[in-house]
Order: C-alpha cells, then structure tokens, then sequence
C-alpha cells in the first residue's frame, strides 16, 4: 500500500511559521504550567498541513508537552489549541475521544502493550473501533506491518524486539487508523544510527503516504534535519527560532548557534543560576 | 495464556465459589431446617430473661421450632417482654407455657414451649400467659445459702 | 520548645492535609471508573480475563491456606473444649470463626497481597511505560478498557473466594476432629447446624466479604493509577496497596462486627 520512494527527495517548501488557515493544528496564546513551574508560555504556532514539522530544543524545554496539548491529555491554563479549526481544550470527553480517532502518537519507547504480540498490538484499534471479520483484521495489520518492514515479526512479542522493532510496530499501531496528524515523542532517542535512518526514512514515507501531517518532537538535530520542512525552537517555554533547516543552519541566532554547534556554554548556560560562587564556598568577598 | 484455558479456569472458580456459597448455606447453617422469615410471631413476658438474646432458639420438645426477634424491658408491666418468631409448621395451643432454659451448665439460654391442652391454637400476635423466668445461678445458690443458714439455725 | 511544638502541629496539618487530599483523589477516581463501568459489561471477555487474573489465579492459596487454617482451628478448639467436656461443639467453633471472621477477613489478606499486589503493579507498569497514554492517545479510554474490569473482576472475586476458603477451612476443621481425632461426626454436624445462622452468621459473613472485596480492589486500582511513573514508585505503590488494603480491611472488620454481632 506504500509506493513512494525508500529514498527522500529535498523539496522547496514555502512555509509561513505563524498561525495560518492552511493550518491542521494551531496554538494561540497558550500559556501551560505544572503548579508554579511555568513550562510554555504565550505560545502561538501553526503547524501546517501535509508538512512534517520539528519542535527541538533542550531536554526539560516543554516539547512534551506541546504534544500533550495537542492529544488534550493536558489542557492549557489559558488559549486555545485548535486542530482542524476546533479548540481541543473546551471539548466534551466524547468528543474528544472522537477526535484521537484521527490522530497517532508514537511514544517514546513505543509504549507497545507487553502482554500482547505484536499481531495483536497493531490489531488493537481495529478491535477496539471497528467491528471487522478476522479475516480483514489479520490483512490490514499485515498490511500496517508490512509498511514498517515487520510482516515476518507478526508472531513475536515486544520483549523480544530490538528498541527500534518496537518502535517501528508502534508506528504501525499509530498509523492504523490512517490518522491526519502524527506525532513523534523523541522518534531516535537511543537508537543505533541505522535505525535511526530507517525511522527517518518511514516518518517521511508515510507521511506523504497518508497525506497525512507530522509532529516531531526531538533533539536529534542530524537525523531530523534530514527529512523535515520547518523547525521550531523551544527554549524556556518560548520559540525562539524558528525556520526551514536550510535558514536554521544559516542563521545567526545565538541560541540555535548554540544548538547547532553543540556547545556547552552560550544562551543555554552551562550553570544552573545560583549565587556567588566564592560567596558560597564561605571565601570573603570585598 | 489460551482463551479456552482462561475460560475453563475461570469456570472452575466460579462454580467452586458458588459451591463453597451452597455448602455453608446448607451444610453449615440452617438454612435448610429452620426459616423463620415466614412464620408467626407471639409475644410473653418474663419476670427475669437472665442472658436470653435476640436470635436464640425457641425449641419444643429439643427440636428448634424458632427464633428470638426481639428482647426488650416494657415500662407498664416492669417486666421483660421477648417477641419470638416460630415457624409456619409448627403449631402450639393457646395455653402453652413458655421457660427460659439452658443448653448444658454453661451453653446459651434457649425459650423452651410446653404444649398445653387447649383446643385453639397460638395465632399471630397472641401473648402467652403462662411463663417460668430463667434459674439465675446466683439466686438458687443464694437460696440454698439461706436454707443451710435457716436450718444450722433450728438445729442450734 | 514553642517552635518544637508548633512543628509538631504542622507535621500533624500536612498529614491531615495530604490525607484528606488523597482521600478526595481516590474518591473522584473511583467514581469515574464506575460511571465508565459500562464497557466492562457490555464486554463480558474483559471481565472474564480479570476474573481469571483476580480470582482463579488466587484459588490455590486459597484452598491451600483455608484447609490449614481449619486444620489449626479444628486442632486448638478440640484441645481447649476436651477440658470442658464438650468436643463435639468444635464444629460449632470451627464453622462461627471461619464465617463469621477468619473466612472474610483472611481471605481478603491473601487476595491483597495476591491480587491486590498484582492490580497495582499491572497497572503502574503500564502507566510508567505509557501504555495507558497510548490507549487514551487511540481513542480508547483507559479506565473503561483497563482500570474498570480490573475493578469488577476483583469485586466479584473476592466473596467467591472468601466462600471457598470457608468452606475449604470447615472441610478442615472436619479432617483433623471427625477422620483424625475420632469426634462423632454427627455431633460435629448438628452442633454446627443449630448454631450457625445462615442469615445472622453466614450472610454477614458474605456481606463483610462484598466490603472487604471493594476495599482492597478500590485500593488497588488506585494505588496502581496513582503511582509514581517510575519503577520505585510502582514498587512502593505495590508496598502501599498490601499494608493500605491490610489496615483498612481490619479496620472495616472491626466497624462491621460492631454493627453486625452486638446482641439486639
């Protein structure tokens, strides 16, 4: 069911970065905080549609989050989040569950259920939505399996796949609807570098397979940079770059540079704040 | 784990369950020789009830006929007054007797019924007359004290 | 020595606070679990699998451990009434402690620290692996699909095995007097009979099992939701369940007794 190329071809994409009508989801003026830690604040972007789109940043930056926000497991202390022009975080639990039917998320260690095989990890929205025969059942998810290259794991159960197998069936699992939106928490984290690749190489396929459009979460700036249209740069709950990756490698801005670069020191301080160094190891200060 | 393995599994459970339920229900308690939901209720007083309670039984003759439903002090007659439940089967004339007695020197207090000669017989709601109150251990050994006591004092 | 008393106090407020605080929590969860218990129903295959998982998995601890207690119960009670003179009453003995107390109360021990333990880890396992987020993130709503049927499973548990155990322990008590010691088996029996209620003693006896049975399943399930996602949380959230369903189940059996047993 999945012709295009294994190989991506670079396109030119001409990308607004801000909230757009063109958009699947778009955020607008949402602040988030858990307690008193404020973790995003006043964020307004749209994530266009048919794009596959890169929220990056530093570890603890709040790109989680975003993804939370958008499934509406979390819901903003103030804006909306909208997806497909509805505001996600005034729906009814209904209609909410509605929604997710259109959506996919792939965790971030695939989140496969243990007691199941793979089979029946794949199968579980067909049985749980659908009322299907068995016979169409086991050809869709061979189909699903197919398209990540597991077909042959079908029987096996998530203990005995590799990190990346487990991830690939559950990028099955989330695509089995045929979702509008897919969204990736952190799709290469402790991958080796031909998983990576191969990860990669499905987010773009199966992305412009469905027609589908993408949410990664990541700070794998090699791997991501490869396949995606337009990045976003978190860092203390505000974007503070944003652009296609052609721009980003290009731009001057310190905070990217830093990203970029992989230096230790910069916007990102190496110290976490604290007081005068000398004033507390108890040296007298004049 | 197989689906027919779980079902069996869990088919044993629950018929081992219900059959534990059954076996205490039938087996176990008196469920099968008195059910005193349905049955007739008479009411008695007692000069002394000594430690009879709500739910001891009422026997005729050794055989437990019904229960005890409720044990109470009645301010007119300053007198106890017991309510008891007997069973639809079992049927007394009007002028039988009541006593409180004890199963064995130390067992629970139990009402024992005397049948009597009367023609009609107990209806609900009926209040018997005739009633012997419980041997409480201390007054008979009290009376007994007293007798010896009266009687070293006549031999004197 | 004032600031050491004030700091007492607030020790007792946060207690207090939290205490009250987790009591709310727990109670919001579990009236969503039983507004969204109607799926467990509907699909009577989820609840067929917890009932395996809460009740036939536990059935031979069970079996195993209600036969020894009977065996003790009937042991000790016959060498204690021998003195009286009254061996036969050990049915009485026997059949009163089990239904009444030991039936329900133990019973509901072993299936906290069986199952109860179990349900905890179950689902704190697949909070901590996000197994419950990719449920909720497929449109499957993981109290109706997970936590529900866990709950019914262990609620309906939990009577059928306290009946088993019972019933397993007078079959006990049976053994060791009547086969072994040589009591009249008929005075076994009849004793037994005309002393257990089945409606003051039995029934109360189920009732108390029904609560106990809530109790440790409510407690389990909420420990297991509320753990910590990370493998100490869910080791300690398992602890919690055991010694949390323990204290609350000798503590509802003492209420229960009181309301139930006392006379008039």
């Amino acid at each position: 069911m999945l012709s295009c190329p294994l190989e991506y071809q670079p396109q030119e994409y001409n990308l607004k970065g801000n909230v757009d009508s063109e958009s699947l989801v778009e955020f607008d003026g949402v602040d988030f905080s858990y307690g008193a830690t404020p973790i995003l604040r006043n964020v307004s972007i749209g994530f266009p549609k048919g794009k596959i789109i890169a929220i990056m940043g530093g570890s603890g930056s709040g790109k989680t989050t975003l993804l939370r926000l958008i499934g509406g497991q979390l819901k903003p202390d103030q804006g909306t989040v909208r997806f497909e022009g509805d505001a996600i975080n005034s729906m009814s639990h209904a209609r909410l569950y509605a929604l997710r039917r259109r959506m996919g998320m792939l965790f971030q260690f695939g989140a496969l259920f243990t007691d199941l095989s793979v089979f029946e990890n794949v199968a579980f929205p067909y049985r749980e939505h659908l009322q299907l025969p068995e016979s169409m059942i086991r050809d869709l998810v061979l189909m699903k399996l197919h398209a990540v290259g597991l077909r042959g794991a079908h029987d096996l159960k998530p203990a005995e796949l590799s990190g990346g197998m487990a991830r690939r069936v559950a990028l099955a699992r989330a695509i089995a609807l045929d979702p509008r939106l897919i969204m990736y928490d952190e799709p290469f984290a402790g991958l080796d570098p031909i998983s990576v690749a191969i990860i990669a190489n499905l987010i773009r396929r199966l992305n412009s397979a469905l027609g589908a459009t993408s949410i990664i979460v990541t700070h794998d700036l090699e791997a991501s940079f490869k396949i995606v249209d337009y990045v976003y740069f978190i860092a203390e709950g505000e974007i503070v770059a944003q652009g296609t990756p052609e721009d980003l490698y290009e731009s001057e801005e310190p905070y990217v540079q830093q990203f970029v670069q992989g230096e230790s020191d910069g916007p990102v301080r190496f110290h976490y704040p604290a007081g005068r160094y000398d004033a507390d190891l108890g040296m007298s200060v004049e | 784990m197989e689906r027919k393995t779980v079902d069996l599994w869990v088919g044993i459970f629950v018929a081992a369950g219900f059959i534990g339920l059954l076996v205490l229900a039938l087996k176990v308690g008196n469920a099968s020789t008195v059910k005193v939901s349905d049955g007739y209720t008479i009411t008695a007083d007692f000069d002394n009830i000594g430690g009879l309670r709500a739910r001891a039984p009422v026997r005729s003759a050794g055989v437990v006929v019904g229960r005890v439903e409720y044990v109470g002090f009645s301010n007119e007659t300053l007198r106890a007054k017991v309510i008891m439940r007997i069973d639809n089967r079992y049927e007394f004339p009007k002028d039988s007797s009541l006593s409180i007695l004890t199963s064995g020197l130390l067992g629970d207090q139990f009402i024992g019924i005397d049948g009597g000669a009367d023609t009609e017989l107990l209806e609900d709601g009926d209040q018997v007359r005739l009633t012997q109150s419980a041997i409480v251990l201390e007054k008979v050994i009290g009376q007994f004290l007293y007798g010896k006591a009266v009687d070293g004092g006549s031999g004197n | 020595m004032i600031s050491s008393v004030a700091s007492g106090l607030r020790v007792i407020g946060r207690l207090t606070v939290d205490g009250i605080w987790h009591l709310g929590a727990a109670s919001r969860f579990m009236s969503i679990v039983l507004m969204r218990s109607a799926m467990t129903f509907r699909r009577y295959r989820l609840l067929i699998d917890e009932i395996y998982f809460a009740g036939a998995l536990s059935l031979i601890i069970i079996v195993v451990s209600g036969l020894f207690v009977g065996l003790v119960l009937g042991l000790q009670g016959y060498e204690t009434l021998k003195r009286y003179g009254s061996a036969e009453a050990v049915g009485t003995l026997v059949a009163l402690s089990l239904v009444r107390e030991l039936g329900p109360v133990v019973s509901a021990l072993l299936f906290a620290s069986r199952a109860g333990s179990a349900i905890t880890a179950e689902i704190g396992i697949m909070k901590s692996t996000q197994q419950l987020s990719a449920m909720e993130m497929m449109a499957v709503d993981p109290y109706a699909r997970v936590v529900a049927p866990m709950f019914w499973g262990g609620f309906i548990s939990m009577p059928l095995l306290a009946a088993i155990f019972s019933a397993m322990g007078i079959f006990g008590g049976y053994l060791i007097t009547v086969v072994v010691i040589g009591v009249d088996a008929g005075a076994f029996w009849s004793q037994m009979q005309a002393n257990v209620d089945f409606r003051g003693d039995i029934l109360n006896g189920v009732i108390k099992s029904v609560v106990f049975g809530a109790a440790v399943t409510a407690i389990a399930v909420f420990e297991g939701y509320d753990a910590p996602p990370t493998a100490e949380g869910v080791s300690h959230a398992v602890t919690r369940t055991v010694v949390t369903s323990a204290l609350t189940v000798l503590a509802l059996d003492f209420v229960l007794t009181a309301f139930m047993f006392t006379g008039v």
